[in-house]
């Protein structure tokens, strides 16, 4: 199989690769630490072009979007943009997401943005419930059209207000623009996957080089997203839910809130009596006492008990110099301050249940 | 880029170092190696008293990253262990071949010594 390219390979000096979702990206320019600590004190930029883009025009636009993600739709206005949840009929996650409804000066309505390498089967998905449902829409899978850069970091404001005329101050949180951007026709974001402040910019291939270099910050790799999101406790596609391995409902991963009962999507009778009858699952924080680093798919027991659950990602926190996880473990466990174990090379390390996100922000 | 391969030490295809001179030998992981690894933030290692078996793992050294064993470059006894690098690992990454050693071992059979590679073989492979 051969590895998509980034718009932006060639560009960026020297960096480590690895394969991620069938795309060689970056993982680490300079160091992890590094780049996760500059984007909390001050800001970085990442490729994260092998995330998906699909679109969805027409005048069922609308419909066709509501019934396929879990949050309310109806609730964007243009230019407002809401994570969601996309489920199967039983209510199991098949891919997180952001749906944007486009600036009315856009060409298309709805964007949603699939993880790494599911933007195939998430296109394929929107087609045949269109074609199925006799949906009017235009759906269009422009992975291959767009390179995506994410500018984050309590600076990032600074550095793209140098770069764009628009007015950054009104730009909210989950809020999309069209704007200039180095001189580039560029979709502005106020999103991102770090817990800072920031920007996901959105531009033609052609333009990629020009976005990228407008900005003279640490260039991070897909390693210190991982450090990053984990501190703020978000799930990662194929770690925290995967429909074969890891087949986890919006409840157990603990984005309920994501869930629109109201709204009729694929997935929604499930997830209601899910709600009505609650979890036995759930996914929490936990902090390892000793030392160590809990890492994918190690076992987590009680002390007394024995075996609970697993750890779906855990790394040593750049951040507070402490090691710290994401588990599924039984419901009772998510109260912070349980006391657990981390199975880690046949031995038990204590490790203890804490809230998320992990920082302060 | 390049990686500092001192003339002076022996060195295992695993990319650990050996230091020998009168005394116990050395040992510790080579700047290509923590390079390879990242930030190492927890290094797992023997204790004093412990015996290493050539060829062997002997510990486990992790970064952010990733998870590594760490291989005996020799048979012997465990006399010193690098207690430093369990409150800074990333001495690993500052200083491997320095402040960053891992133990000493005092060698059962100094014509393992022989067996290892010579810094221009080990030099050979990282390129």
């Amino acid at each position: 199989m051969t590895l998509r390219q980034p718009p932006l390979a060639g560009v960026y000096e020297d960096p480590t690769l690895t394969d991620f979702g069938g795309w060689e990206m970056p993982v680490e320019f300079d160091s992890i630490r590094a780049e996760h600590t500059a984007v909390r004190e001050a800001a970085g930029k990442f490729d994260v072009s092998h995330m998906g883009q699909v679109t969805v025009s027409g005048p069922d636009a609308f419909e066709l979007t509501q019934r396929l993600t879990t949050n309310h739709v109806a609730a964007l206005d243009p230019g407002d943009a809401q994570y969601a949840g996309i489920t199967d009929a039983g209510g199991v996650l098949l891919d997180d997401t952001v749906v944007y409804r486009l600036p009315e000066a856009e060409a298309d309505d709805y964007l949603f943005i699939p993880n790494a390498g599911h933007d195939g089967e998430m296109t394929e998905r929107w087609v045949t419930h269109r074609d199925e449902w006799e949906l009017t829409a235009a759906v269009t899978n422009r992975t291959e059209e767009y390179a995506m850069v994410a500018l984050q970091g309590p600076d990032a404001e600074a550095l793209l207000a140098t770069e764009t005329g628009l007015d950054l101050a009104s730009l909210g949180r989950f809020e999309v623009a069209s704007a200039p951007v180095a001189g580039t026709e560029s979709l502005v974001a106020r999103t991102g996957y770090t817990g800072e402040d920031g920007f996901e910019l959105l531009c033609p291939v052609a333009d990629a080089e020009t976005v990228w270099t407008a900005f003279d910050c640490q260039p991070c790799g897909l390693g210190a997203r991982d450090t990053l999101r984990l501190e703020m406790g978000f799930l990662l596609s194929g770690e925290e839910f995967h429909p074969r391995d890891e087949p986890r409902t919006p409840y157990e991963a603990d984005i309920g809130w994501t869930v629109a009962l109201d709204t009729d999507f694929v997935g929604r009778d499930a997830l209601a009596a899910q709600e009505r009858d609650g979890v036995d699952e759930r996914l929490v924080g936990l902090e390892l006492l000793d030392r160590g680093v809990p890492r994918h798919g190690y076992e987590v027991t009680d002390p007394d008990s024995g075996a609970l659950g697993h750890v779906t990602s855990g790394t040593m926190s750049p951040t507070l110099g402490v090691p710290i996880a994401l588990a599924y473990l039984p419901t009772e466990y998510a109260e912070p301050g349980r006391s657990v174990a981390v199975v880690i090379r046949g031995e038990p390390k204590e490790a203890r249940t804490r809230a998320t996100p992990f920082i302060d922000r | 880029m390049s990686f500092d391969v001192p003339d002076d030490l022996r060195y295992l295809e695993s990319h650990e170092w050996v230091h020998t001179d009168d005394g116990p030998a050395r040992v510790g992981i080579t700047d290509f190696a923590q390079d390879e690894l990242g930030d190492v933030v927890f290094v797992e290692l023997p204790a004093e008293g412990d015996e290493l078996t050539a060829g062997e793992e002997f510990g486990v050294v992790e970064s952010i990253k990733a998870v590594s064993d760490i291989y005996a470059p020799l048979s012997g006894t465990v006399t010193a262990v690098n207690e430093a690098l369990f409150d800074q690992p990333e001495l690993v990454n500052e200083d491997p071949f320095g402040e960053g050693w891992m133990l000493e071992v005092e060698l059962a059979d100094e014509s393992e010594l022989d067996d290892l590679l010579l810094a221009e073989e080990y030099r050979e492979q990282i390129e």
